[in-house]
């Protein structure tokens, strides 16, 4: 009795269920982006004749190639900056008591769930000719004149580093809260102290969530459209900004879509570098 | 207790670590707090600290008749975008989610990638493609490419949810005579879903703050309240931006509370 139900697994649904999102995804997202690779393999405007003109324009300009690179260095920088403050945040999260640790986590949720352009704002605020780093450091008689902060790399790569700060913060806690306590208290009693023991234990256990945070704070940094148009100003062009300027203010599509094109390849460049690293770290840590 | 010797170099380490914590966690609140304090000043710029506190710029915002209409083109289409990913969303993370199939593997890694591409390409690439198919930019077009980019969000914490589920709790429920459907409206549903509204949460969260595809994807008819924010700070730097900065870190605060409690998400997030 009952020999249908019971050979059939009744803990898992039929991948039926995800035909409607599967076909969403290949009309709104996969079409598009194949629309957007066609077109860029075009040389006019109007997509009549096929070439790979917009590409060799991008790769022998190096006004373009400039952009590119100071794209991929300022996503470099930020996520360099958000991993030596967010390592030290992760670590002290799996210190303190269980109330704080609620605390902490809320405390690095909330610019996650922050308008961007809010925050962004914030910095403008801080980073400003009257801002309040200018007017400590004036009241405070070290300088006379206010620092130029705003539009520079370092006011980018500060404001950057905040707006990025969670999607590094929240798989480093992950990651040590795997790393068993025992390892670290045994390293101290065989006589590693506390910076060796963290160099050697910790840091490597953890490289899994490292590498996790990195990915996602590098791929959000580069790609941080807002931040870096407001906070960088008009002299700074960033990847972002110069597709969007080609695809809405010039009209220029096929370009536009050849740089959109460049910059998914980057994108997955460094995400498939990282994931590389991720999966040969993996077996440095053990799971 | 760990018996550990408080050495020189020990205590240099923790103070060496928490100092960096505590800059790291300083560097997170600071800008929040600047802009709230900012937004209550008397004065006409955004001087800090202000000259004097008032709420003459929240008044003010009650007139911004832009800005209201930006923020409920944003509101409509954050819903619709956020109920199209929830539909969706788990739907596909229930088939998903316990299949070892390389179909799954294929799909999840699918779903997750409007994460990782930059959104900005994505966008123009929708935009390309809905004026080839001759669709009029509208709130139809933003909710479509909102949802693309916000079901990420449900797959992912509705995936989680279901990977904690018992499989023998399914198992019993069937055994005793449970239809599948049955199971799922009385067991699996109230199980993972406070995982399916953290999840519908962010997408939600995301949507209303979404800049690069609704920069391809609006016009004028359906300015949204990011980018009518970002082409104002462009031009000028207004207080009124600040006290609308402020309603919206006090309203951020208030939701993430409610969400806490109801979903334990700062649980999920790290887990």
């Amino acid at each position: 009795m009952g020999a249908a139900p019971a050979s059939r697994d009744v803990t898992s649904y039929g991948m039926g269920l995800a035909v409607p999102l599967a076909l969403f995804f290949l009309v709104f997202f996969v079409a598009p982006l194949l629309q957007l690779l066609w077109l860029s393999l075009h040389n006019d405007t109007a997509g009549l004749h096929w070439g790979l003109s917009q590409y060799q324009h991008f790769l022998t300009d190096p006004f373009s190639l400039g952009v590119l690179g100071s794209t991929l260095l300022l996503g470099a920088e930020v996520t360099l900056v958000c991993l030596m403050l967010g390592f030290p945040l992760a670590w002290l999260y799996q210190r303190v008591g269980p109330r704080l640790q609620t605390i902490i986590i809320l405390i690095v949720l909330l610019p996650l769930l922050t308008s961007v352009v809010v925050r962004t704002f914030a910095w403008i605020v801080i980073l400003g000719r009257q801002g309040i780093i200018n007017a400590t450091l004036q009241s405070l008689g070290i300088i006379n004149t206010p620092l130029k902060l705003l539009y520079t790399q370092f006011g980018v790569v500060i404001a950057l580093a905040q707006v990025q700060m969670p999607l590094m913060t929240l798989p480093l806690i992950t990651a040590l809260g795997r790393i068993d306590p025992n390892l670290d208290d045994a390293s101290c009693s065989l006589g590693a102290g506390s910076w060796r023991t963290f160099f050697r234990i910790v840091l490597p256990l953890s490289l899994p969530g490292v590498i996790a945070g990195c990915t996602l704070t590098y791929a959000a940094a580069i790609t941080a459209f807002i931040t870096q148009s407001l906070v960088g100003g008009g002299q700074m062009l960033f990847m972002p900004m110069y597709l969007y300027q080609q695809a809405s203010t010039l009209q220029n599509w096929p370009f536009a879509a050849a740089i959109s094109i460049i910059f998914l390849l980057a994108v997955l460049a460094v995400v498939s570098v990282f994931t590389t690293l991720g999966r040969l770290s993996r077996g440095y840590g053990g799971t | 207790m760990s018996g550990r010797k408080r050495t020189l170099e020990a205590i240099s380490f923790e103070l060496v670590m928490t100092a960096m914590a505590v800059i790291a966690l300083i560097l997170i609140i600071a800008p929040s707090l600047v802009v709230l304090i900012v937004s209550f000043t008397s004065g006409f710029s955004l001087k800090f600290p202000p000259p004097g506190y008032s709420l003459r710029w929240y008044a003010e915002l009650w007139d911004a008749w832009q800005l209201h209409f930006a923020a409920r083109n944003s509101l409509i289409v954050a819903v619709w975008a956020t109920g199209l990913s929830i539909v969706l969303g788990v739907a596909a993370a229930l088939a998903i989610s316990r299949s070892r199939a390389l179909s799954a593997r294929l799909l999840d890694s699918l779903f997750m990638s409007p994460l990782v591409l930059p959104a900005l390409a994505f966008g123009l690439a929708a935009l390309m493609l809905f004026s080839l198919v001759g669709l009029p930019v509208s709130p139809l077009t933003l909710v479509i490419g909102h949802t693309v980019v916000c079901v990420p969000y449900v797959v992912r914490n509705t995936v989680a949810a279901l990977a904690q589920l018992e499989p023998t709790l399914l198992e019993s429920s069937a055994v005793l005579g449970a239809s599948r459907l049955y199971t799922f409206r009385r067991i699996v549903l109230p199980l993972i879903r406070p995982g399916i509204i953290a999840g519908a949460f962010i997408a939600f969260m995301s949507s209303f703050d979404n800049v690069p595809v609704s920069l391809f994807l609006r016009d004028a008819a359906t300015d949204m309240l990011p980018i009518r924010m970002w082409q104002d700070l462009e031009g000028k730097l207004d207080v009124t931006i600040a006290a609308l900065s402020g309603v919206l870190i006090i309203a951020t605060v208030a939701l993430v509370a409610i969400m806490e409690r109801f979903t334990g998400l700062s649980r999920r997030l790290t887990n």
